[in-house]
This record gives structure tokens, C-alpha cells and sequence, in this order.
């Protein structure tokens, strides 16, 4: 049963909206803990109120277009990436009658979905007019385009498990067991593409500070750049969404109701990415480069020939 | 490769244990930092144990002061000490290296473990002798120049100093 009414939709939006604003306090309170110092913790119980006080900073600031830039795609680029992630959770199955759509094609919609935020980063970086803008389009386009292959393929093992595309499905499918254990491997470097997929520390080299000001987003501020972040930080809830969905079979579990699953498994998933961030420095281009090409993406492969063939055999014995 | 997972792994591992480990940030204007008594803030000029200032004005701390922020202009009292007749610290160029501690030769100039200097005024961070001289010894309690020079002044001639040895005429040959 689909509740494809407005009330949800809007529920959805918030949640998510809302999340992500929330998140950016959330991180920087867990990093500092990770880093043994508190972060911000001065405004409201725990510094909760920070979001506040950035957003309403962010707002107010000074919109500001440079006068060498393209200034229609300068505009448009930043809201690309919030449609599209945004977009993307309406095939995301919070619980067995939490959905806004069960399509037949759900997984591919998402992975469509998360390409297509690739355009809002090139789009950016090519519009700005600016040398380090545009080496952080370039290098968010190659990453994004090269990690998309394995991120796709990763994921064929679950529907080969599962027989579906449909999230639904693949959920219910996993009643007698998640498949993060089947299929470790595609576990594993659906992580991998995932960050790299939304850009996120330690692959975030489309932004990387040291050696590219900003990266993509160098011109962009006020409203525009909020844009960039949530856009960026609604990457990493879908991401920790599917990944619950796809390997740690989405709302089921024992005691509460499915709900309260779905967000609990999110959430340690949300944490598991800041965990990464604060942990794993950031690689050089061409490393990244090379570990796609030359190791996700043959494990990838093994992955993929290895579950079809335990398939095949499974259904003949 | 193998190899390179597994330190990955390790990271990521050592640092989830770091959710148990205290902060080393204190929370400051509430909580002060403990501060050693050698820390190198504020700058003060102090006195002898017997209340008359050290400072000799001998400008060693104005030529060791590497921003050059020291400014002072000797004079002469009629007891024969030498003092400054101003000296001038502009804390908005002082680095707090410490190194006018280090060169002067009385132990006048010292620095203090308070660093909270604020003003709104960039002119109010000129401190005058008036603002620098305090009412003690500061780090060295017993220490007196001129009881420990051979310097020569009212109440004290030659020879008359702390471990110091009467006078050798040289003009004559008698022992």
C-alpha cells in the first residue's frame, strides 16, 4: 500500500530537510568528540541551537553573483543537487507502509537519481569561471562518472538475491537474513562508491581545501552554498537510507516498530560516516583514480560472476 | 593491499575508542586552563625587596625585543641609581617571547601567566611604566642590584657590595 499523499510528502521533506541542518551541528559535535575536544556546545542544550544561528547567518549573507560568471547556470547549478537527492527518497522504504512509491525500478531510479547530482557539482565549477572551480568540476565529474560503474554494478548481487529492483522487495526479501553477509563485497565497496558518489571526506577532492580553496563551490555563497551542503548532506542520509534498505534489510527487526528500525540503522550509518571522516585522510587524485579502476571495480566483477554462479547453483540443487 | 585494509581498519577502530577519552580543550571562560608560574604572558617590571624599582634602564631589553615593541629613556636620580624615565610596552606588537626576560641583567622586567589583555582600544594596549611597575619582586625574592654591583652610590661606596673586595690602590706598591 503506497501513501502517496501530500501530508507524507511533506513529512518526508522535513525529515529530510530538516535532518540535514541538523546534521551539520551533529557532525561537528561528533568529530570534536573524535578529536577530543567539544565543538559547539554553547547554544542551547548541547549547542543544538547552532543550527539556528547558522542557518539564520547563512541566510542573511550577502548573495552574491560574480560579474565573470555564467550567471543562469550559476543559479540553477546548486539546486540541482537538492531536487535530485531529494528526489531519490521518494522510492526509499522507511517502513511496510512508509513509502511514497514501490516502482519496479526503484533501484535504478536512485542510482539515476545520485548521477544526476554529478551535473549540479560540473555545472557549478564550469559556471563560476574560476581556475580552482573549475578543476574541482573536473575532478567531481571524473570521480563521480568512474565510481558510478562499480556503485551500479555493486548492487546486482543484491537483486540477483533478491530477484527485484523494487526496494520493497529487496527489503521483504531479507526476512531470513540481511545481505550484508552474502554479500560482504558488495557491501563493501557500495560504501566506498557511496562516498565517493556524494563527495563526502575522505573523498571529497572536488572541495579539497588545501589544494583547491574550495573546490567547486569557491564562488558560491550565502543561500547558493547552503544549497551545495544540504544538497551534500541529503547524499549522505540517502546513502546511510539505502544502505540500510539494500544490505541491512531496511525496516525489520525484533521489538520496535519498523520505524524506529529504519532510523536507528540510518543513524548508525550516518555516525559510521562521520566515524570515517574523522578518520581516514584524504587520498591524492590519482590514487583515488587508481584504486577505482584497478580494485573496486575487479572486485566488483568477482563479486557480481561469484553470486550469480551460487545463484544458479542454489536454484538447481 | 591486504596490508593497507587492515591499517585502514585499525584508524577507524582507534579512533571510535577516542569517544571514551577525555577532552583536552577546557571549557574557558568558565574553566581556566591551569597556567604554569613561568608562562610567558603579560609583561610587568618589578621591584627590589627594598620597593625601589629594578629597572637599571639599561635598553638590553629593547634590543633583544624582536618586534621592537620595548621603548624606554634612562635618567639619572641624584643618589646615582639610573632608572627609565618612561617605558613603554605596546602589547599590540609584543609576541610574548620572553626574550627581555632573558637579557635583562636585573631581573626588572618580568613576564606574568595572564594573557587576558583585551581592549576595545588599540591605543589602550600602550601600557606606560605606571600600568608595567607592580608593588613586588615577582619571581626572585631576594635579588637587589645594587647591593651586588660595584656601583657606587649614595649610602654605599666602593667596595661595600655583597662578596665584594675593598678597593685595590694601584698607585701604590705597598701590599
Amino acid at each position: 500500500m503506497s501513501e502517496a499523499n501530500l501530508p507524507f510528502i511533506g513529512a518526508i521533506l522535513l525529515t529530510v530537510v530538516g535532518g540535514a541542518a541538523v546534521l551539520t551541528w551533529f557532525e561537528r559535535r561528533l568529530l570534536g568528540i573524535w578529536q577530543d575536544r567539544y565543538g559547539p556546545n554553547r547554544l542551547g542544550p548541547f549547542g543544538i541551537l547552532q543550527v539556528a544561528a547558522d542557518m539564520l547567518k547563512l541566510l542573511t549573507k550577502h548573495d552574491w553573483i560574480p560579474p565573470f560568471a555564467d550567471r543562469f547556470v550559476f543559479v540553477i547549478a546548486p539546486t540541482a543537487i537538492v531536487i535530485s537527492m531529494l528526489m531519490a527518497f521518494a522510492v526509499v522504504p522507511f517502513g511496510p507502509d512508509h513509502y511514497l512509491i514501490d516502482m519496479n525500478v526503484g533501484l535504478l531510479f536512485f542510482l539515476a537519481m545520485s548521477s544526476l547530482a554529478v551535473y549540479s557539482v560540473m555545472l557549478g565549477g564550469l559556471a563560476s569561471n574560476n581556475k580552482y572551480a573549475l578543476l574541482g568540476g573536473l575532478r567531481a565529474a571524473a570521480q563521480m562518472v568512474s565510481y558510478e560503474v562499480f556503485m551500479g554494478l555493486s548492487l546486482m548481487g543484491v537483486v540477483m538475491l533478491s530477484g527485484s529492483f523494487s526496494l520493497v522487495d529487496i527489503v521483504e526479501a531479507q526476512q531470513d537474513g540481511w545481505y550484508f553477509i552474502p554479500q560482504f563485497l558488495g557491501l563493501y565497496v557500495f560504501i566506498i562508491a557511496g562516498i565517493a558518489e556524494s563527495h563526502r571526506l575522505p573523498f571529497d577532492l572536488p572541495e579539497a581545501e588545501h589544494e583547491l580553496t574550495a573546490g567547486f563551490h569557491t564562488e558560491y555563497g550565502g543561500m547558493k552554498f547552503t544549497m551545495f551542503m544540504l544538497g551534500e548532506y541529503c547524499g549522505l542520509i540517502l546513502l546511510s537510507c539505502m544502505i540500510t534498505t539494500l544490505f541491512f534489510g531496511g525496516w525489520l527487526g525484533p521489538f520496535f516498530p519498523p520505524l524506529v528500525w529504519f532510523a536507528l540503522k540510518t543513524f548508525g550509518f550516518v555516525c559510521f560516516f562521520i566515524l570515517l571522516r574523522a578518520a581516514i585522510p584524504r587520498p591524492r587524485y590519482d590514487q583515488l583514480m587508481a584504486l577505482g579502476w584497478t580494485v573496486m571495480l575487479p572486485i566488483t566483477l568477482i563479486n557480481l560472476v561469484a553470486t550469480g554462479a551460487i545463484a544458479l547453483w542454489m536454484n538447481q540443487a | 593491499m591486504i596490508e593497507a585494509f587492515v591499517s585502514q581498519i585499525r584508524t577507524i577502530w582507534r579512533i571510535l575508542l577516542h569517544s571514551f577519552t577525555k577532552a583536552e580543550t577546557v571549557q574557558y571562560p568558565e574553566q581556566k586552563p591551569y597556567l604554569a608560574p613561568r608562562y610567558r604572558g603579560r609583561i610587568v617590571l618589578t621591584r627590589d625587596p627594598d620597593g625601589d624599582e629594578r629597572c637599571v634602564a639599561c635598553n638590553l631589553c629593547a634590543v633583544a625585543c624582536p618586534p621592537d615593541c620595548i621603548a624606554l629613556q634612562q635618567g639619572t636620580r641624584e643618589d646615582g641609581r639610573w632608572y627609565p624615565e618612561f617605558f613603554r610596552i605596546n602589547f599590540s606588537r609584543c609576541i610574548m617571547c620572553g626574550m627581555c626576560e632573558e637579557a635583562c641583567p636585573t631581573n626588572a622586567i618580568q613576564l606574568t601567566p595572564d594573557f587576558e589583555m583585551c581592549e576595545y582600544d588599540r591605543q589602550n594596549m600602550v601600557y606606560e611604566k605606571e600600568h608595567l611597575l607592580i608593588n613586588g619582586t615577582g619571581k626572585y625574592h631576594d635579588y637587589n642590584f645594587y647591593r651586588v654591583s660595584g656601583l657606587k652610590i649614595d649610602g654605599k661606596d666602593k667596595g661595600e657590595a655583597q662578596n665584594e673586595a675593598e678597593p685595590i690602590d694601584v698607585k701604590s706598591l705597598l701590599p
